[in-house]
């Protein structure tokens, strides 16, 4: 047997086998590990992404609601969605993000549909998939009241599988 | 007629070689960049249908990268604002900037073709077993490396190409499930494809990546020698070992001049592709991904995205799990392991090139299951249910080559292996060539 394999030592208390040398070995790994993640925590936060306040990302302003005839589209382009305004005066902010691969999908209101121009899907007024391959509906933003106008908040696209008459906003 | 004797000095010294070899392996030992070499190399492994090359040729474009890499970093500015007009003034004022470019671009695609070539070379020979499994799962990563490399170098110019191929490139992680919004975001460094993503992959491209590449090919040619060096067959006899200079380090030169003169020649003729400025509104009809990318893009066509990377994801676990799948050296250093393994791998690679542009064709004009099993969730219609016809197709593959052609394991899995290889060729094909507005399938001819 090796010379320096470690025997337990006679100071270990009775009844287990780790020695002082095992666990100031374990101490040290665990601390070194503890380290590791520290670390790497660390490095993520400093990696993660921040958003700016004011720019896309932020609460963009729309104005009031009666500048938006029912049925119409209005695109603004540094919020990245459409406000669409359904015929019932319902609103919805959808997002320019098209669900398939996220290329920029455009209104055309002479179809009165958007279409992506990447891979050809068709979305109608409200967002709901006519054509494939995008896989469900695009996402909308929340849209608040106040004063009468229109507050959209493009921090966190929400998700939807397709249009449900919940998702319109009315002033 | 030195020659001569030389010559009967290789054959009366076979282990203990002359003095004037001692000084050539003296010579290869003592110098840096040669120390990547043994000092003598058995004659077989000096056969250039051993390697073709590919290896050495993979090595020269990276460090070509790196020193045309640096010389780009003098002239460009990662920002969404001067990165463009950064790139256009190398197009058109400055001296040689057009060709540097060229040379950086080309040699960045050609590294992309060369190292999957050599991966299928070292898997022909059996080059994966025994010992050399550690290099390669190196050598594969070293592949995902070169594919980063060339995915966040695509961006750097900021024209609508790399605009819109990282938008739908980044748009393909977001559906790997629970993480994929959050990788996406991380990489990007926000939502879109925006300032930050510009910065991150600048970073990457420039820094961290580089640094990886050159720790992982010393390490990768470091392990090339501790195992032997290039897989051979068992040989009969004692083999001649021959000193690396001159007959290893003059192949090599001539190789290394022949790519260098054939890749300057290309770049002056064909200038690297530069479009309008990225516009963030406006994408291109039809977006494609860079072109190592278009054929999981076609599979997307054809089924539903998380089928899609499942697919690719299997492929590639089987390829690093290979070294375990298949153990068997008995046929170490043959190419395609035996006559029937050839024989497998020929009728993988015919079967690949009539059913991948059949079914393409059958799913896109006639078949459309999601609306035939209608009631089903597309999830299973259009994912699951593809994704196990196609596993299926492979075993079933691998089960007639066992079957008909009686072949062993290793040599179905030659069968196996020419089948999706030759398949991922054609599905690439269809997605640069066969692929117009819409994504409609055309005929580019
Ligand atoms: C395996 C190695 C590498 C590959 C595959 C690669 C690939 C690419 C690609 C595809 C581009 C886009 C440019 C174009 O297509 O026109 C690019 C741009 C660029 N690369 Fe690399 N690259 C590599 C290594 C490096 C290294 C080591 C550096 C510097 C240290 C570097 C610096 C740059 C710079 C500054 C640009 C922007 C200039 C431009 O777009 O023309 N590259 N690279
Ligand atoms: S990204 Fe819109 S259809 Fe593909």
């Amino acid at each position: 047997m090796a010379k320096n394999t470690p025997q337990p030592k006679k100071d270990a208390p009775a009844g287990t086998t780790v020695s002082r040398r095992d666990f100031l070995a374990l101490g040290a790994g665990a601390l070194g590990l503890v380290g590791l993640l520290q670390t790497g925590g660390m490095a993520l936060q400093f990696l993660a992404p921040r958003r700016v306040d004011g720019e896309f990302g932020g609460v963009v302003s729309a104005g009031p609601a009666e500048s938006f005839p029912p049925g119409s589209v209005t695109e603004f382009p540094d919020g990245r969605f459409f406000l669409a305004r359904a015929a019932d005066g319902g609103f919805l902010a959808v997002s320019r993000r098209c669900t398939h691969l996220g290329c920029a999908v455009s209104w055309h209101a002479a179809d009165e549909q958007f279409a992506c121009p990447c891979h050809g899907s068709h979305f109608d007024l409200i967002g709901d998939v006519q054509n494939p391959p995008a896989p469900r509906a695009l996402d909308t933003y929340p849209i608040t009241v106040r004063d009468g106008a229109l507050l959209v908040d493009t921090a966190q696209a929400q998700q939807r599988d397709s249009f449900a008459p919940e998702q319109l906003v009315y002033v | 007629m030195s020659w001569l004797n030389a010559m009967i000095d290789r054959l009366r010294y076979r282990s203990v070689p002359p003095p004037e070899d001692r000084s050539r392996m003296r010579a290869v030992a003592n110098n840096l960049v040669l120390h990547l070499h043994p000092t003598r190399v058995p004659a077989p492994a000096l056969r250039f249908s051993r390697t073709w090359g590919l290896g050495g040729i993979s090595a020269l474009l990276s460090v070509l990268l790196i020193a045309t890499g640096v010389l780009l970093m003098f002239r460009y500015d990662a920002s969404i604002e001067r990165a463009y007009p950064a790139v256009q003034a190398m197009e058109t004022v400055i001296p040689f900037g057009s060709l540097l470019r060229g040379i950086h671009h080309w040699a960045g695609n050609l590294l992309m073709i060369t190292v999957v070539l050599h991966m299928v070379r070292v898997f022909a020979s059996g080059g994966f077993r025994g010992e050399r499994r550690m290099n390669w799962v190196v050598g594969l990563g070293m592949l995902v490396l070169v594919l980063t490399f060339n995915f966040t170098g695509y961006l750097l110019p900021w024209d609508q190409l790399a605009f819109w191929a990282i938008t739908v490139g980044t748009g393909l992680l977001i559906y790997v499930p629970l993480v994929g919004q959050a990788i996406s975001d991380f990489l990007l460094g926000g939502p879109e494809v925006a300032q930050s993503a510009l910065r991150n992959f600048y970073a990457l491209h420039v820094a961290l990546l580089p640094v990886v590449l050159i720790f992982g090919l010393s390490y990768h040619f470091w392990r090339v020698r501790k195992d032997g060096g290039v897989t051979i067959p068992p040989q009969s006899e004692q083999v001649t070992k021959l000193t690396t200079i001159p007959h290893l380090v003059t192949a090599e030169l001539g190789v290394a001049l022949i790519t260098l003169a054939g890749l300057v020649i290309f770049a002056m003729a064909v200038p690297a592709p530069l479009e309008a400025l990225a516009n963030a509104a406006h994408p291109p009809n039809p977006a494609k991904a860079a072109w190592y990318f278009l054929g999981v893009q076609e599979l997307l066509m054809h089924m539903h995205p998380l089928a899609a990377l499942s697919l690719a994801a299997s492929g590639l676990l089987g390829l690093a799990v290979l070294p375990l799948w298949d153990r068997d050296t008995s046929d170490e250093g043959v190419y395609f392991r035996s006559q029937t393994g050839r024989r497998a791998g020929m009728i993988g690679a015919a079967l690949a090139i009539v059913l991948t542009p059949l079914l393409v064709l059958v799913d896109e004009l006639w078949l459309d299951l999601p609306t035939l099993l209608a009631p089903i969730s597309t999830l299973i219609s259009n994912g699951l249910l593809p994704l196990l016809l196609t596993l299926g197709g492979l075993a079933g593959i691998y089960a007639g080559l066992r079957g008909a052609l009686r072949a062993r394991h290793s040599e179905a899995l030659v069968g196996l292996f020419s089948f999706v290889m030759v398949a991922l060729v054609v599905l690439t094909a269809v997605g640069i060539w066969f692929r117009g507005p819409n994504m409609a399938l055309v005929w580019p001819f």
